[in-house]
């Protein structure tokens, strides 16, 4: 796709994130120092379990983005598959769905990689929500086991959406054409994915500084009024200040990053009442501190189409 | 080194968390005995034992099964290093236990599914006696409860194409055959304490 894109601005972006990860890690190794008793010296270790889990996130998601379009799909796509594996395995299915959940697996999720690959987004851009999505059913009849059957459906259905057609539109920002900003596509992703992490992180530091009313105590009994507003309100401060690698003017930038945050929080909470819902706290183990790779990118399913289709809609 | 190799890229493939919950994942003789409901079952469980255990830890197989193909000889010989017994036809010339006990003796762990083949329920089917001989044979020998999680959905039995779900498998506590504990009794504290462990 994108030739590789070691520009000045990506390689300013890396130096800051690499520098963010040297302040954490700095904190962290102060806070372990400082902590004397024991719930805060196990929230603490879990911090820095987090910075340590933070720093190998940060380094692939560097090189993917550096390495031009193919590294970018590659992590993405690997992600999809990864994330919609713990869903699928907190998710129950029948045997009757064998089938259908090994296509989604090893033919629609790559498909859908290799149509954002070529560009081509007439067919991307409906793949899962029309085709598989009527799939699903069709090869679930065909195994002919009704019991359940529109909640086994619409369980694969979402997990289609959620993991794979959402996560999608991340690297398929590296497709748009927008008038003046040609080749630097890859700094639109890292706009994306640095403000809702970024907005995930400040979430939560503002919460355990100054967290008191929780937001939804049943569904995330972590998120607080406190964390919500100081984590939203900084990452639209952080995304105002990206907007010299984004298209937008600072003011667009600064309304961009405020939807994301706030479709990034939502993205959580949608996805912590499943967790809820199966009596589970994360979705895997593979990240240490932070739990499965969909507790990481919960916020960016959701985050990710709505910030394509603005972008796309008023800026190309 | 096969077998090493396998066993890594089982543990990928299948994203197995091992729980040590009733004992420690070390080479202490033992007899895994767990739940079965899928043909990877064996390789799940197998592949989570640490390097030095599996080199000394047997696979109990079916030989109906294992001598089907050139290739699943190979694997059951020489890489798994399985005990082939008949579970068909069993007589007094080819009894399991004259096979298994002289192994036990041996110093050797063992893994032995005592369903005695998999099952499509959700419940498991009582145990088989087998265990119960193994127990008074080497009576100095841990049993140790295996629970296998969800690798009946990643392959479940009539299937041929696996799908990468994570499984699980949680170890419990080791248990022996008591003095004077009559067959029904041991295996139906067996079947258990795998029960048990399937419920954390």
């Amino acid at each position: 796709m994108t030739a590789p894109v070691l520009d000045f601005k990506l390689s300013a972006l890396a130096a800051g994130v690499l520098g963010l990860l040297v302040f954490a890690s700095i904190v962290g190794y102060i806070l372990r120092l400082k902590s004397r008793s024991e719930r805060s010296r196990e929230v603490v270790e879990n911090l820095n379990a987090r910075i340590r889990a933070w720093w190998i996130m940060a380094i692939i998601f560097l090189i993917a983005i550096a390495s031009g379009g193919i590294g970018s799909l590659v992590l993405f796509g690997l992600t999809s598959f990864l994330a919609l594996r713990e869903y699928i395995t907190l998710t129950p299915t029948q045997r009757a769905d064998h089938r259908v959940l090994f296509w989604a697996f090893f033919v629609i999720t790559p498909l859908q990689y290799i149509l954002i690959g070529i560009r081509w987004y007439g067919l991307f851009s409906i793949f899962i929500p029309v085709y598989a999505y009527l799939l699903v059913p069709i090869r679930s009849v065909i195994a002919g086991d009704f019991k359940d059957f529109l909640a086994r459906s619409a369980k694969i259905q979402w997990g289609l959406m959620v993991c794979v057609y959402f996560v999608s539109y991340a690297p398929a920002l590296l497709s748009l054409k927008i008038p003046g900003y040609e080749r630097q596509n890859a700094n639109l992703l890292f706009f994306l994915v640095g403000v809702v992490q970024l907005s995930d992180v400040l979430q939560y530091v503002f919460g355990k500084c100054f967290g008191r009313r929780p937001i939804a105590p049943r569904i995330s009994p972590n998120k607080t009024v406190e964390g919500f507003a100081g984590g939203v309100a900084c990452a639209v401060l952080i995304g105002t200040l990206l907007w010299w690698i984004t298209p937008f003017r600072p003011w667009q930038s600064a309304l961009m990053a405020l939807i994301i945050a706030l479709m990034g929080f939502c993205g959580g909470l949608v996805m912590s009442a499943i967790k809820r819902d199966r009596g589970v706290k994360d979705y895997g183990a593979t990240i240490p501190g932070h739990g499965g790779i969909m507790d990481r990118i919960d916020s960016l399913c959701f985050a990710a189409p709505i910030f394509f289709h603005l972008t796309r809609y008023f800026f190309t | 080194m096969i077998a090493e190799f396998l066993a890594v890229s089982v543990r990928i493939f299948s994203g197995v968390q091992a729980r040590w919950l009733g004992c420690s994942p070390d080479a202490t003789q033992r007899i895994y005995f767990a739940n079965h409901t899928s043909n990877l079952d064996f390789l799940v469980l197998w592949s989570v034992l640490p390097d030095e255990a599996r080199r000394k830890t047997r696979p109990v197989a079916a030989s109906d099964y294992w001598r089907g193909g050139r290739l699943r000889f190979f694997l059951a010989n020489s890489v798994f290093r399985g005990i082939l017994i008949e579970r068909k036809k069993v007589t007094r010339s080819n009894n399991p236990m004259d096979q298994l006990i002289p192994i036990l003796l041996a110093g050797e762990s063992l893994i032995i599914f005592p369903e005695g083949g998999r099952t499509t329920e959700p419940e498991m089917r009582p145990f088989k006696s087998g265990l119960y001989y193994l127990g008074r044979a080497a009576p100095s020998v841990d049993l140790v409860p295996v629970y296998i999680d969800n690798a009946s959905r990643v392959l479940p039995k009539g299937e041929f194409l696996p799908i990468p779900l994570l499984c699980s498998v949680n170890f419990g506590a080791p248990m022996r055959l008591l003095p004077a504990e009559s067959k029904h009794g041991f295996l139906a504290r067996a079947r258990a304490a795998v029960e048990a462990c399937s419920r954390v």
